[in-house]
């Protein structure tokens, strides 16, 4: 029996075999050397690359005399706290619509998931050059104005940003309409049968059950979002990266330094994301 | 007297009812409010394919008279022409789907093989790789650019399919977390009653994979295929790296498209109009970029919004 026991355990084993091989050769060992990179001044002679220890040369170069990084990963950080909680909350609200007993769902359906199939850099960079992305026919309005006038306030930059970009934003939230909306639909229909008889209106009903049990699912999208929006191709910072890595003066050693930092950001921003959502989470029960 | 108030408390339950329904949700006014919100909504995400569509069919006096807005004043083709010989279209969907479906076949078949693995065999470590599985979602591409760049240029890989279809085959290619999740629901939410059978019956484990598992797992093998297609072909950051000059996709000729046509067509000095670039002509190749993925969305559409809670991604 034991020997069956073993007998499984390696075939498990040589089922994700491939995955380990590749993780070694293509994730795990790039991270250790691009870790390995960001400490030093990689110079590429005819020999190889040619490597000198620079300590944290790097990563003080790039907080200190760098400054379109750091501006880049403000304007970054800025972005993604307003995008953020707007993606989910929007994608929530589709995925509610959606649930409705409703005539046309597929076709809903259907648009509000095309985005994810056309929504490459190029095409919302061109999007964006032609100013389809705005809300149409913004311009004409005095509130617009007032606000471009004045760009500099806090408030003003942030309401300017979502005008502007409002249809990217939306675009960016196909995927997670899907995902709520498959968690609504496996919900317990007796749940809400119950509720109706004990007198709950809809919108009891939705802030005290709906929503506590989308909780794992708002975590779920909540790292999604963050992920596909710190990784899309027109990110300014990833942009920055890739100039740094061909350019003679800074090269690998830089641009390894500098995707190690922005690593440790979306790494530090899901931490906090997840940590405040399972926070609340934990409040609400006890 | 006391009839007519029944009357119209009649009436106005009736109309009540109407506007306002039985339970709250099947009212004309809640519907109205539904239906307004999805149309409405539908219409902002639409818009710019609408306007990219109109725009492509616009001639360049269409485009200069102010008056002429969503309906262009004739049915216009040339920007498409032009399109069509800067993107090259023909040779570069070919390329494009060269470079895109090799990579997902491969994503798509390695992940059902670890997929299944996990959910069907417990073996020491495995908790750890499912951390790790999921790590390697979050890790952004960028971190492990450089490595990988450096590597498959001493392995002579660069400007070739192996650059992509390498990390596919192991698992590594972009966002294969999600297609190993994807199979490892997949695959656990199917009863085992019977690969045991055939166990029993004296079957491999291997034999049972592709006899009786893999068969099973068509929706997922679909969805992780669709999803992965899609996702290769709008990658553009890592593939202009790799790829360098040597292989080209419809999105990356995109990119360079204003430097392809002022190439293509060099301005002529003091002559106006005629060679300009102008938005009708980027706004064709914009839509001839998309539209292979645009019919195959329509064509297998059912299989994207499905698929989603069919392969149980929710499903934890």
């Amino acid at each position: 029996m034991k020997r069956l026991g073993n007998n499984r355990n390696l075939t498990g084993l040589l089922f994700v075999s491939p995955w380990i091989i590749g993780f070694l050769i293509f994730t795990a060992f790039p991270l250790l050397y691009s870790l390995f990179l960001s400490f030093q001044e990689v110079k590429i002679t005819t020999n190889g690359i040619k490597t000198n220890f620079v300590k944290f040369g790097n990563y003080q170069y790039a907080f200190t005399v760098d400054g379109t990084f750091v501006d880049r990963v403000l304007t970054y950080l800025e972005e993604m706290v307003i995008s953020v909680p707007i993606i989910i909350v929007f994608s929530l609200i589709i995925a509610l619509l959606l649930n409705q007993r409703i005539k046309f769902r597929g076709m809903f359906r259907t648009i509000f998931f095309l985005p994810v199939i056309i929504a490459s850099g190029p095409v919302i960079k061109e999007l964006i050059d032609q100013g389809i992305t705005t809300i149409p026919s913004i311009e004409q309005y005095a509130i617009y104005q007032a606000l471009n006038d004045n760009p500099d306030g806090f408030f003003n930059g942030i309401l300017l940003y979502l005008i502007k970009n409002l249809i990217v934003i939306l675009w960016y939230s196909g995927v997670q309409i899907l995902i709520f909306l498959a968690a609504l639909q496996k919900m317990d229909k007796q749940i809400f049968e119950a509720a109706k008889i004990d007198g709950a209106s809809n919108w009891e009903f939705f802030w005290k059950i709906t929503l506590p049990s989308l909780t794992p699912m708002i975590i779920v999208n909540l790292i999604y979002t963050i992920v596909t929006y710190s990784v899309f191709s027109l990110n300014p910072i990833i942009e920055h990266i890739q100039k740094n890595m061909f350019k003679v003066d800074t090269g690998y050693g830089y641009a390894s330094a500098l995707s190690w930092i922005y690593f440790l950001i979306i790494a530090g921003s899901l931490a906090i994301a997840v940590g405040v959502m399972t926070v609340k989470r934990k409040k609400k029960y006890t | 007297m006391q009839t007519k108030t029944q009357q119209v408390n009649k009436y106005y339950f009736k109309t009540r009812r109407m506007f306002l329904g039985m339970q709250g949700t099947d009212g004309l006014l809640y519907k109205l409010l539904i239906y307004g919100l999805l149309v409405g909504i539908g219409f902002v995400y639409l818009y710019p394919l609408l306007y990219m569509g109109v725009y492509s069919f616009k001639s360049l006096d269409d485009l200069l008279n102010p008056l002429v807005n969503w309906i262009p004043t004739q049915f216009y083709t040339g920007n498409y022409e032009q399109a069509n010989t800067v993107l090259n279209f023909f040779s570069t969907l070919m390329e494009t789907l060269y470079v895109t479906v090799l990579p997902a076949l491969a994503q798509t078949a390695v992940a059902a093989v670890v997929g299944y693995g996990l959910a069907r065999f417990d073996f020491r470590g495995k908790n750890m790789m499912f951390v790790l599985v999921l790590a390697t979602f979050i890790i952004p591409p960028q971190v492990t650019l450089i490595p990988r760049y450096i590597f498959f240029n001493e392995l002579n890989i660069l400007g070739s399919l192996s650059a992509f279809l390498l990390p596919a085959t192991f698992g590594q290619g972009l966002n294969s977390a999600i297609f190993i999740l994807i199979f490892y629901q997949f695959f656990r939410a199917v009863p085992k009653a019977l690969e045991e059978a055939a166990q029993l019956d004296g079957a491999g484990h291997f034999r049972i994979f592709f006899t009786i598992a893999l068969p099973m797992a068509a929706p997922a093998i679909i969805i992780s295929f669709l999803f992965s297609f899609v996702w290769y072909w709008n990658e553009t950051y890592l593939a202009a790296i790799y790829f360098g000059d040597a292989l080209t996709t419809l999105p990356l000729q995109l990119q360079k498209f204003v430097a392809t046509y002022q190439q293509m067509f060099p301005a002529e000095m003091g002559v106006s109009g005629g060679n300009q670039l102008n938005e009708g002509i980027k706004m064709a190749g914009t839509v001839l970029s998309i539209l292979p993925l645009l019919i195959v969305y329509f064509i297998t559409q059912r299989w994207f919004v499905e698929g989603v809670d069919r392969s149980g991604i929710t499903g934890e």
